[in-house]
This record gives structure tokens, sequence and C-alpha cells, in this order.
């Protein structure tokens, strides 16, 4: 069964042009102990420099399947594969695999700066008896740098914005140098400014530097905008190349998930925020209008 | 002059102050991370329940430090298993399992009398320690500090995120094993030095007091471990003097050492905030009366 549905032209993502798979799920199933099954009969494939949005009503196993990737969560059934490797053999390579969590909530007073929660991202790759030193000092600058904080690193962590915070995250995360970006709900805590910011620096650091970006969100509408591939996961996954996102109409048909309260609700949201930029007027392109975060354009 | 150098001509107040001065040392240390991870109650809980454990190790002639982790180890796998099997809030199990292995300790000494007095282990005894309990002791102070040492990025990383610390590869619940053993041990080597109802006051207020006065972790460490060792070393040479209680000399002392921070801290300190406030007015208030002038013509 598992052997039919691991066939390359089954397999969503992996008849995809482009560079070297950096994640390969076939067939995978889980289920925890107690809560049932999670995921079931899950395959696709993510290239190099490719961006996944991952949708989906919560409990639809988004979370278990980030930490399936990132090797924390091992399926019943099924294989993953990161960069060609099993993610819980990736010994000091796991590196190479950047996480922004979804609470990157800092405690208001944690002792920390920007620059020493950036350093944070070297720890794994010091061993035991190493402290950060200048080479790591320097990584750490330049990947705040990167993410736009430059002039911020002497602040104290704990008191920065939800948006800043998220960026230190990533900075975190982009200091070990990884090759996949792996965020979990990144923008919940964001105004829609903070989120556009956050999609354009994405969007950057892939152009840069190849990295290959999953993201867990409940904003459809911005992952319409700068994810190549949508998939929406309710248990199974169901996937969706970004051409076909051209329309709500589209989108409806296409989320062959039920439309369950949560999109209905999500949906109410969007249009409450973007008024005349609902889903429908996304039909123009990828890029139509990134100023939809920065101007709601209400005031008119 | 000479008065003040007499505690140093007895060999017993000397040990006992080096002793005090290396337990503080440790405790200091460990108390970063104990008001970091917001463990004080978890700190408190361990300094009791280990004291069955050493009761049972002086019955029966084991090292005391075993005993102490055993059952502070027990202790703690209890309080996970009851809050994992019922919705009991878990500062309530955890109040209820650490009670219940003090009295269960203050049983076994009142029945079972030993070379151990209740009140030893209840209030420590600085001056009357073996030469064989402090080896113990300069043992788990030893190894806490390498372990802390080695580990302390991982530590950190715990403290300030545990789910990136789940994903860059650490184990959270080894990190918890570990700060635990630590925390047991740590008891443990502070029992005789101020008691066990005491020692979380050494686990927690260099610490505190330390997270008042800087926002960098490292200096917090340094600042807890330097006032940790100073109280504790001040504490034993003072209570000669005052011939009182060894451990409450330290605790009063870091109380006092807490207070000044809290009323002084540059950064965190109330007059500090105070002062900023008042100076907030005066600005508030030198601005008022343009403001008014502008709004005059509107």
């Amino acid at each position: 069964m598992s052997t039919q549905a691991a066939a390359p032209a089954a397999v969503p993502g992996a008849q995809n042009a482009g560079g070297t798979p950096v994640i390969e799920v076939r067939g995978v199933e889980f289920a925890y102990e107690k809560g049932g099954q999670a995921l079931s009969g899950v395959n696709f494939t993510v290239r190099e420099g490719e961006f996944l949005g991952l949708i989906g009503p919560n409990g639809g196993g988004k979370t278990t399947l980030l930490k399936i990737v990132l090797g924390l969560l091992v399926p019943q059934k099924g294989s993953v594969l990161v960069l060609g490797r099993d993610p819980r053999a990736l010994g000091a390579d796991r590196r190479l695999i950047g996480y922004v969590p979804q609470d990157s909530g800092v405690r208001k007073h944690f002792p920390a700066t920007v620059l020493d929660v950036v350093l944070m991202g070297t720890y794994s790759s010091l061993g035991l008896f190493r402290r950060p030193g200048a080479k790591e000092r320097e990584a750490a600058l330049a990947a705040i740098r990167h993410v736009g904080m430059e002039g911020l690193e002497g602040r104290m962590a704990g008191g920065l914005s939800g948006g800043q915070q998220q960026r230190v995250a990533i900075a975190r995360a982009l200091v070990a140098r990884p090759k996949l970006l792996l965020l979990d709900e990144p923008t919940s805590g964001l105004d829609t400014g903070g989120q556009a910011q956050l999609f354009d620096l994405l969007e950057r650091l892939r152009k840069e530097y190849g990295l290959t970006v999953v993201m867990v969100s409940h904003d459809v509408t911005a992952l319409a905008h700068f994810a190549e591939h949508l998939a929406c996961l309710n248990k199974s996954l169901h996937w969706h190349d970004r051409s076909e996102l051209i329309s709500e109409e589209v989108l409806r048909k296409v989320y062959a998930c039920e439309l369950d309260a949560f999109f209905i609700k999500h949906r109410e949201h969007l249009q409450e925020f973007h008024g005349d930029h609902a889903p429908a007027g996304h039909a123009h392109g990828p890029h139509c209008d990134h100023d939809h975060g920065h101007d709601h354009g209400h005031g008119h | 002059m000479d008065y003040l150098l007499t505690p140093f001509h007895y060999e017993y107040m000397q040990k006992a102050i080096a002793v005090s001065a290396v337990i503080g040392a440790v405790c200091g240390m460990l108390s970063c991370f104990v008001t970091l991870k917001g463990w004080s109650l978890m700190g408190d809980a361990l300094s009791h329940a280990i004291v069955p454990g050493v009761a049972l190790a002086y019955l029966l002639g084991l090292p005391f430090a075993l005993g102490a982790f055993v059952s502070g180890l027990a202790a703690a796998l209890l309080m996970g298993w009851v809050k994992a099997r019922t919705p009991i809030r878990e500062d309530a199990v955890i109040g209820m399992v650490f009670t219940t292995f003090f009295a269960a300790g203050v049983l076994l000494i009142s029945i079972f009398p030993s070379n151990i007095s209740l009140k030893t282990i209840v209030f420590g005894n600085i001056l009357g320690i073996a030469d064989s309990d402090i080896q113990q002791m300069l043992i788990i102070a030893a190894v806490t500090m390498l372990v802390i040492g080695l580990k302390w990025k991982d530590l950190l990383l715990f403290a300030f995120d545990p789910h990136q610390a789940r994903a860059v590869g650490l184990n959270p619940t080894l990190l918890n094993v570990m700060l635990l053993t630590l925390l047991a041990a740590t008891s443990v080597a502070a029992l005789q030095t101020v008691g066990a109802c005491l020692v979380v006051a050494m686990l927690v207020t260099p610490g505190a007091t330390a997270y008042l006065l800087t926002d960098r972790f490292g200096k917090m460490m340094a600042l807890a471990i330097a006032m940790g060792t100073l109280t504790a070393a001040v504490g034993a040479y003072l209570s000669y003097f005052l011939n009182g209680s060894t451990g409450g000399c330290i605790v009063v002392l870091q109380t006092a050492c807490f207070m000044l921070a809290l009323f002084f801290a540059p950064k965190h300190g109330i007059v500090a905030s105070r002062v900023k406030g008042r100076a907030k007015v005066q600005q508030l208030q030198a601005l008022q009366p343009r403001a008014e002038r502008t709004s005059e013509p509107a």
C-alpha cells in the first residue's frame, strides 16, 4: 500500500522540477497513544528553495507533522527523509534544520539581550567546552542584520514587540546556517504590518540563500501570496500548487478537507481585515499587493 | 582586633566558615537556574523531601548523600506520577508530597534515635560537622560545579525556551532530571549548614537578588555566586559572636542583601523606579504649559 503511495508520480511535489529534495515524506501514519490517529497516508516532497505553506484546522496534525520532520516524533508507518537522511540521525547536522517555535514569547525580564538570544542558536554547534567566541558573535550580528534588527542587539529580548521577537527567533535559527526553516504559526502574534515584513524577509532569504521554508499558518491569504505550494492538513494531506490558488471559488474547491468552523471564521476575519483585498482579489498574481499589510486602506 | 579574629583561632570555626562559603557558592550558582526556571517551590520541596533519606542513611550507616539522593528522586517521581494521574494542580501536588516525605523523616528520626538529632537535620549544625561529611559535601559541590560548568548553555536555553531546546536536539526530560538531581544534591550539601528548613533560601535568594541587579545572565551568575559565598562565610563568622544559629545568620544576611537590591538596584529597584516616575511626571508637567499654549489658538 505504502509502496504504491511512494510511486513518484503519486507524490505531491515530487514531480516538480528544481533542486534536490529537502523533505521527502512517504506514506506517513502517526497516532498518539491517547489521542488517536493524527496523520494518515501523508505524502509530499519539498525541494530546495521552495516555500510550502501548511494550513488546516486545529488538531489537523500540522504541529505533529513538523515534529516528525524535526525528528522529535517517529511515525508508526512510512518514511521521512530530511536532506536525504533520517531526521533522528542527523546528529550535528541537526543545525541544518532551523526551527521557529509557535510561542517565542520571552519572559519580560529574562536576563538576555537580543545578541544573547541569537547566540543561543550557536550553542548546539559549540560542544561541551566552548563558549560562544568572536566568530559566533560575528555570525550572530550578521543574522541580526539579515532580519533587519541591526542596532537592537543590545536590547533586552523580553522587552521587544511580538514582531521583533519573531525576528529574533528567526535570526537565532539562521545563525546556525540552516538549509531548511520550519516556522510554526509565526504570524499569529503579529499585526498585518509585521506579517508583511516577515513574508518579505522569508522571500529574501529564499532568494539569497536558497533556503527552503515550511510554514504552518492560519493566514491563508498571506500564504496564498508567498508560498509556492499549499498543503492542507486534516489528518490526510491535500496538496495544491500555487497556480491553482486563484480565487476563493477555487480555494473552496481544492480544499478537499472540510471547510469547518475554523475556515469560515477565518474568512470573516480576513474580510474584516483586508476589506477589498479579500481572497478573490489575489487573482492577479502572487506579488500583487505587498502593501496589504502596511496599510489597511480602511481610512479612505 | 584580636577580638574580631577569635573565630579563626578555633579549627571548628575555620572549617565552618570555609565549608559554608563553598556551599554558598554552589547554591548561588544553582539559584540562578532556580529563579529563571521558576523552581523555587520545587527547591523547597526537594530540600524537605531528602530528610527521610538522610535519616535512613544514618540508621543504616550509609553515606547520607546517597540516602538523600534516593529519597529526593523518589519524591520527584511521586510528584510526577500523581500529577499525571489527577487533575490536581502542580503546586498542591508538590505541597502534599514534600510534607509527606518530611513527616516520614521526622517520624523516622523520632522513633529510631541515632547519632543524628532532628534539630541537626531541620536547622543544621555546621559547627559539629564531621570530616567525612565535609568530604561528601566537597564532592557534591565539585560535581555540581562541573556539571553546570559544562552544561550551562543547555540549561540556559532550556530555561529560556524549552521548545527551541527540544528542536535543537536537547532532551528536556534529561535536563529536568539533571536539574532535579543537582537541586537534591545541593540541598544535601546545604543541609548541615543551614538545615532542611532554610535550604530553599540559599537556593533562591542569591539568584533573585542578582536578577534585580543585572540584565545579563553572566553577571547574574557571578553576582549570585559572590553573594552566596560572602553571605555564607560572613554569616558563619557572625554566628560565633551572636552565639546563634549559623543557618539563621546566613539567611538573614541574604535577605538583607535582597532588601538592599530591592530598594537600591540601579534599574529594577524601588528607588530607581520612583526617581524615574518622578522624572516622567516632571517632564509631563514641563510639557503641559506649552501644550496649553499651543491649544489656545485652536
